[in-house]
């Protein structure tokens, strides 16, 4: 029984990060219908960032919260200014260019990111310094740490306000209409281009978010960590059914927990005959799985092929 | 719609420029010998990925079917073949027995994916193959314990040539007075078989099924109102594609006599799909160019790239290994921004683009 609990904290933190990135991907998919491939990437680089932030104050004498909440502003501005330039000047001109067309220029940006991290933060990994005494708590069996209730709460709070963007302001209206029918928002006096900037922007400061939180509860970060994390936060957007914002919330969580209860009881499950590295099997396994019997995800609507 | 009425065989110019193409077809292990047999090897693997860009084309470019773990395939062709020819097991059975065999696993992998995952869109179809291939690359990486089958991350080395007779590949004999070494051997065993998948292609194009792929490229519905039987023609692009990854892979294995998970990460399924689309989706002569295109970049940015800082700056500024790749990203960016269509996409293809510009 405490394995279980424990698998459930441990898969609830990881889905909270992965709830994160799958939100940037859901929402420049649900308005421009882009998988934005390079959006693991620029996670990836709002850790770097957050890391050299954080160790070149860490000696200043601040107190080290600060330091931390330094670090993650300034990993959120940088790749919201990243998110923004990315859609400017690779995916705008091409906006209405063949479908596969602007995948490729993803891919091609995802390449140049990673490799000018691995340029800038060499192909070492790097380790996290720890800013927060570590306090363990125990709950019936189980364990988990300060960072991991700090982490759940950051990202609740991060979706809380994500949503009541979405629902309650003028610009999550635009980009609601723009996601329901582009051409006729524009007619209704949406501007479409601030629109899409706007979702690459909200998405990337999401992922840095979620970079952060990866870097201080792995404290370990590498150029090719935005990769498998991106992957998996994708898989989780279409879990949850890709565009869908509530879809990707749960999409993340699920997809976590699975993930941390696979990695536990596979073992069990087929008599050691599969190990815990098989551990990222499970994603893939359960989308194909869901995407048999319910091929818009879990939570998308049952679209048509014609809109 | 190709309504175009094609001459029945080849008209006299064509012919010459065959031969040209033949003669320069025939030079180019030769010529690429005088540098190296590193160079005969790099020529090797460009013919080898314009058969997986090909294979990959009846899937994306024909049927518009997006597929991002075609390397699935292709891994599970190399594997078996390396299993079925190596000391790992001590199997050591002939290749024509092999080749047939990767290939009709590989397609049988392919029917069992797509059978059930056909039926979604675009982009979710997609996330699936990707899956599919990490699945697959996963198992590769774990299957040598608690029995041990794939040999894990070290993979299968002592993998044997093809061959025929007492005639192996991997040797330099004499033909015809001409000194031919084992690279030199498989470049035009990969031409043959090149040769053979570009007239599949063509003759796709505008057969029954060919059109039949394309209308659901273009409008699956209005295709299932013709009364194309969607799901069938959907899974015999998919499984057709396949089976050609599994004969390349089988092909690699050989020439290789090494194959491990490595070799089959999503990456190689992202640059196969990068030649297909950098080239020109659907476009034979284009999808060519983008697969040599894309091998001999890297390779040519490998040896440009060193000389070029040392001139430049007289010592090494940025490790060339990450230039390289970063070149390469932005190549595949700045093609499609300016030739949002491919390098060579058809006449045909060209045309929709610049009606839906307007």
């Amino acid at each position: 029984m405490d394995t279980l609990l424990q698998q459930l904290i441990n898969g609830l933190t990881l889905g909270a990060v992965y709830a994160l990135v799958a939100l940037g991907y859901t929402m420049v998919y649900g308005i421009i219908g882009l998988i934005n491939f390079a959006h693991g990437e620029v996670v990836m680089i709002g850790t770097m960032v957050a890391f050299t932030v954080i160790v070149a104050l860490a000696g200043s004498g601040m107190p080290p919260l600060v330091v931390l909440a330094i670090g993650l502003l300034v990993s959120v501005l940088v790749c919201m200014v990243l998110g923004w330039a990315l859609e400017r000047v690779a995916y705008r001109p091409l906006r209405h260019a063949p479908r596969l067309t602007p995948l490729i220029t993803a891919i091609g940006m995802s390449i140049v990111l990673q490799n000018v991290a691995m340029i800038i933060w060499g192909r070492n990994y790097i380790t996290f310094p720890p800013m927060i005494d570590k306090k363990i708590y125990e709950v019936g069996g189980a364990s988990f740490t300060n960072v991991q209730v700090a982490i759940v709460t950051l990202a609740a709070l991060v979706m809380l306000g994500l949503i009541y963007l979405v629902h309650r302001t003028r610009i999550g209206m635009a980009m609601r209409a723009t996601a329901q029918n582009p051409h006729v928002a524009s007619l209704m006096g949406v501007d479409i281009n601030r629109v899409i900037a706007m979702a690459f922007i909200i998405g990337s400061a999401l992922g840095a978010v979620a970079g952060c939180m990866v870097g201080s509860y792995y404290e370990i970060a590498h150029y090719q960590m935005g990769f498998m994390l991106g992957l998996k936060a994708f898989t989780a957007a279409v879990l949850g059914g890709i565009g869908n914002l509530a879809g990707a919330m749960a999409g993340g969580l699920l997809l976590g927990v699975i993930e941390a209860l696979g990695a536990g009881y596979i073992g069990d499950l087929t008599g050691d005959f599969l190990g815990s590295h098989y551990q990222d099997i499970f994603a893939f396994i359960v989308l194909i799985i869901v995407l048999m019997f319910r091929p818009s995800g879990l939570f998308g609507e049952r679209t048509g092929d014609r809109a | 719609m190709n309504t175009r009425i094609r001459k029945s065989g080849p008209g006299r110019q064509h012919w010459w420029a065959l031969l040209l193409i033949g003669a320069v077809l025939l030079a180019v292990p030769f010529v690429a010998a005088l540098g190296g047999q590193a160079w005969v090897r790099i020529a090797n693997f460009a013919i080898l990925y314009v058969f997986l860009a090909l294979g990959l084309n009846i899937v994306v470019g024909y049927a518009g079917l997006l597929d991002l773990g075609y390397v699935a395939f292709y891994a599970v062709g190399a594997y078996v073949y390396a299993l079925l020819a190596s000391p790992h097991f001590g199997i050591h059975l002939p290749f024509w027995v092999i080749l047939p065999l990767g290939a009709a696993l590989a397609c049988l992998f392919g029917v069992l994916l797509g059978s059930p995952t056909l039926k979604l869109r675009g982009d979710y179809l997609a996330i699936v193959t990707l899956g599919f291939g990490e699945i697959i690359r996963i198992f590769l990486n774990n299957l040598n314990a608690p029995i041990n089958v794939t040999n894990g991350a070290q993979g299968i080395t002592l993998i044997d040539p093809i061959r025929i007779g007492d005639f192996s590949f991997a040797q330099t004999s004499i033909i015809l007075g001409v000194s031919v070494s084992g690279p030199q051997k498989y470049y035009f065993l990969l031409v043959a078989l090149a040769i053979m998948i570009i007239i599949i292609n063509v003759r796709l194009q505008d057969s029954r099924v060919g059109r039949a792929w394309q209308a659901i490229r273009e409008d699956e519905v209005a295709a299932k109102a013709c009364g194309i039987n969607t799901r069938n023609i959907k899974l015999l692009a998919f499984a057709m594609g396949a089976s050609f990854g599994g004969v390349a892979g089988g092909v690699f294995s050989a020439m290789q006599g090494f194959v491990s998970p490595e070799s089959f990460s999503l990456m190689e399924s992202i640059t196969i799909l990068a030649m297909v689309v950098l080239g020109g989706m659907g476009h034979i002569p284009g999808v060519i160019l983008g697969a040599v295109l894309l091998t001999a970049l890297p390779e040519a940015l490998r040896y440009g790239i060193q000389p070029l800082q040392q001139a430049l700056f007289g010592r090494m500024i940025v490790d060339p290994e990450s230039l390289r790749m970063l070149v390469f990203g932005l190549a595949l960016v700045l093609v499609m921004r300016f030739r949002p269509a491919g390098l060579w996409p058809s006449s045909q293809r060209r045309r929709e683009l610049a009606e839906s510009a307007d």
